[in-house]
């Protein structure tokens, strides 16, 4: 492999990287609050994708507001999921809440097949975003430049919410402890609620990249990218944000170096995902940037 | 009071007498509606209803058909088709686009004793050691040999790389024919590059082809996959040519695909611009009243399966399924949309193949290369 062919693999596997990076900051988010995997994050990535794709198609919105509107409506559903499915389960065993996410996440699936139909839909990439830039021969698309500076921009919104405002405290009170932050006051389920929708937000803003990365959308998409981005969150530390940039970056670039280094086992790239998973739970349950052997009651 | 529950019981057996007799022929589909295969299943449906439309009865009954979604997935395939024989009770049935699909159905049915046409499932193994399997459409060997043919004689390509899907049978068994008959006429293989059904991310394996210097990019897999493939080789920068074979043609390669699919070229089973037979405009101009779209391979064969099931059935003058099987098997010369249709003794169609391309956003026919 000669340099630039390692340059071009560099560009590709933090492209990639970074739209996993993205999806697992809503993963790890939910689940630094709530202590929930939130196995329908997937399911909401797609809507996001979709509502983007009928928002540009039947409104003839541009890219712009339709990305607005989509991620707006995206955080609602968030909102909806969590009153529907998981308010519920407030008080039960977590166990409960996480069998509930699977359940939502194939009702989700299922519902997008009946409403948005089995067949692929091409999704409308604004040419601005599918550019190719050539740097000294490596090629990169303009939209790869674009998804670091909205996955800081996003980071830097929610550190602001998270550390800095009423909200935040409350969502930071309830991650601590849920019965005392109950006690003083806090309105949990409403704080909940705002969690969801952040949450939902970000899933939605993922979609949208990936869908102008990938532009072909199914009411399956979100299975894999979901898996990935789970598995990048758990690798950086679950529930630490920094840590799943840093685990999604690291997934990335990890998958187009196993491939460009070892071609001939191409085949295998999904299975690579999982090992590292399990090699991480096994030697390393916090993650790289998790907080470690704190156990929150 | 009595007597009127007499009357009552008199009319409840002669009504189910009547019922009797025109209980319709059941006869069962299943194809890809949802998943990654679902635009090819679903057109093949397209050409199925439009059949039974046409011909809605055979032997003076009607025919009643069951659609059951496989969801492009092979346990999926083996429920579809154990519902319809257990559940439906059906004679026969179509299906299915897809060979993974119809290798893990076709078995099932095997097993029941009810004959399983299979509309565009191309891989050897779909009918091999089966009495009971058939299908509409050639063989992957054929399909191989003809693009190796094409690309090397016919466009003076030498350098070839593929991207082979390893989760579907059809893939794998159609980049083996390929490289065989490539290698065979002098051709070198410079790369081979796996992927999974479902993989949106190429760009490792194309960087690598790519540097290979392949000259000409052979992809033997589903036409949402071949789209994104397509996409991110022109991306990395790369215009040399694009082959595929007949699982890309379906619309989305190229709504999907755009501008990187223009030139793409595949083999296929059936163009309109290239009629077989009288039935190929009675189906075209029939496909385009009822849908407003031309037809593709898919839908042509959806039709040609229920034709072919049909006139199976009117043969064997009963919904006996060993009758049926024994009629299907017997299939010669029916004046079929995608060419007249024989079934060898493997239950395999051998049909002439088309090669088609990607022009101005649509396919057009290039030429026709014949069956042996």
């Amino acid at each position: 492999m000669n340099l630039q062919m390692f340059l071009q693999n560099l560009a590709n596997g933090v492209s990639l990287g970074t739209l996993y990076a993205l999806i697992a900051c809503g993963y790890t988010m939910v689940y630094g609050i709530l202590r929930l995997i939130n196995f329908a994050h997937g399911e909401i990535f797609m809507l996001g994708a979709y509502f983007i794709y009928y928002n540009i198609l039947l409104f003839a919105l541009p890219w712009w507001l339709a990305f607005l509107i989509a991620v707006g409506a995206t955080g609602l559903v968030g909102v909806a999921v969590d009153w529907i499915a998981y308010k519920p389960l407030r008080d039960a065993p977590r166990i409960s809440a996480l069998i509930s996410a699977i359940g939502v996440s194939f009702f989700v699936q299922n519902l997008g097949l009946v409403v948005f139909g089995g067949r692929p839909k091409p999704f409308p990439v604004p040419a601005f975003f599918s550019q190719m830039v050539n740097v000294g021969g490596v090629r990169i698309m303009s939209l790869t430049f674009f998804i670091p500076i909205l996955a800081i921009v996003l980071f830097l919104i929610l550190s602001f919410l998270i550390y800095r405002t009423k909200p935040g405290l409350a969502m930071r009170a309830i991650s601590k402890d849920i019965e005392t932050a109950r006690l003083m006051a806090v309105d949990i389920n409403k704080t909940i609620a705002f969690t969801f929708a952040i949450g939902s937000i970000l899933a939605a803003a993922g979609g949208a990249m990936w869908a102008m990365r990938y532009p072909q959308i199914n009411p399956m998409m979100g299975t894999m990218p979901g898996l990935k981005a789970f598995i990048a969150a758990v690798l950086g530390g679950i529930g630490s944000i920094p840590g799943a940039m840093l685990g999604g970056l690291l997934i990335g670039l990890l998958e187009i170096m196993f491939v460009a280094f070892l071609p001939a086992l191409s085949g295998y790239r999904d299975a690579l995902s999982f090992i590292v998973l399990i090699l991480i739970l096994l030697v390393r349950p916090s993650g790289f940037l998790g907080e470690k052997g704190e156990e929150k009651v | 009071m009595r007597a009127r529950i007499g009357l009552a019981i008199v009319l409840v057996l002669l009504v189910s007498q009547f019922a009797l007799a025109v209980e319709p022929i059941r006869v069962g589909v299943y194809e890809p509606m949802t998943g990654n295969m679902a635009a090819g299943g679903q057109m093949t449906v397209e050409g199925i209803n439009l059949a039974h439309e046409l011909y809605p009865e055979v032997l003076g009954r009607p025919i009643q058909l069951f659609l059951v979604d496989n969801r492009s997935d092979q346990v999926e395939s083996a429920n579809a088709v154990a519902r319809l024989i257990e559940h439906d009770k059906v004679s026969a049935i179509i299906g299915t686009y897809g060979s993974s699909n119809a290798i893990a159905g076709s078995d099932v049915a095997e097993r029941h004793g009810i004959p399983v046409l299979a509309t565009s499932a191309t891989n050897p193994m779909v009918t091999q050691g089966k009495d009971y399997s058939f299908r509409t459409c050639f063989i992957d060997p054929f399909q191989g040999e003809v693009m190796a043919n094409y690309t090397y004689n016919h466009l003076g390509l030498t350098k070839a790389a593929l991207m082979v899907d390893v989760a579907a049978d059809y893939s794998v068994g159609l980049a083996n024919f390929f490289v065989a008959t490539f290698e065979e006429l002098g051709g070198e293989i410079v790369s081979q590059m796996r992927y999974q059904t479902g993989d949106q991310e190429f760009t490792a394996q194309l960087t690598e082809i790519i540097a290979r210097g392949a000259e000409v990019l052979f992809i033997p897999g589903y036409f949402g996959d071949a789209a994104l493939i397509a996409r991110q080789l022109r991306d990395l920068g790369s215009d040399i040519q694009i082959l595929g074979g007949d699982a890309l043609d379906a619309p989305e390669l190229m709504t999907i695909g755009g501008d990187a699919v223009e030139g793409l070229s595949i083999s296929s089973f059936f163009s309109v611009e290239a009629p077989q037979t009288e039935e190929t405009r009675i189906f075209a101009e029939a496909f385009q009243a009822k849908y407003g779209q031309l037809p593709n391979a898919m839908a042509a064969l959806g039709y040609d399966s229920y034709m072919i099931i049909r006139d199976a059935i009117e043969r064997a003058g009963s919904n006996d399924p060993q009758a049926i099987r024994d009629a299907l098997a017997a299939t010669k010369d029916f004046p079929a949309v995608t060419g007249n249709t024989t079934l060898n003794e493997h239950g395999d169609a051998v049909k002439d193949a088309v090669i088609l391309q990607v022009q101005n956003g649509e396919f057009r026919y290039l030429t026709t290369v014949p069956a042996k």
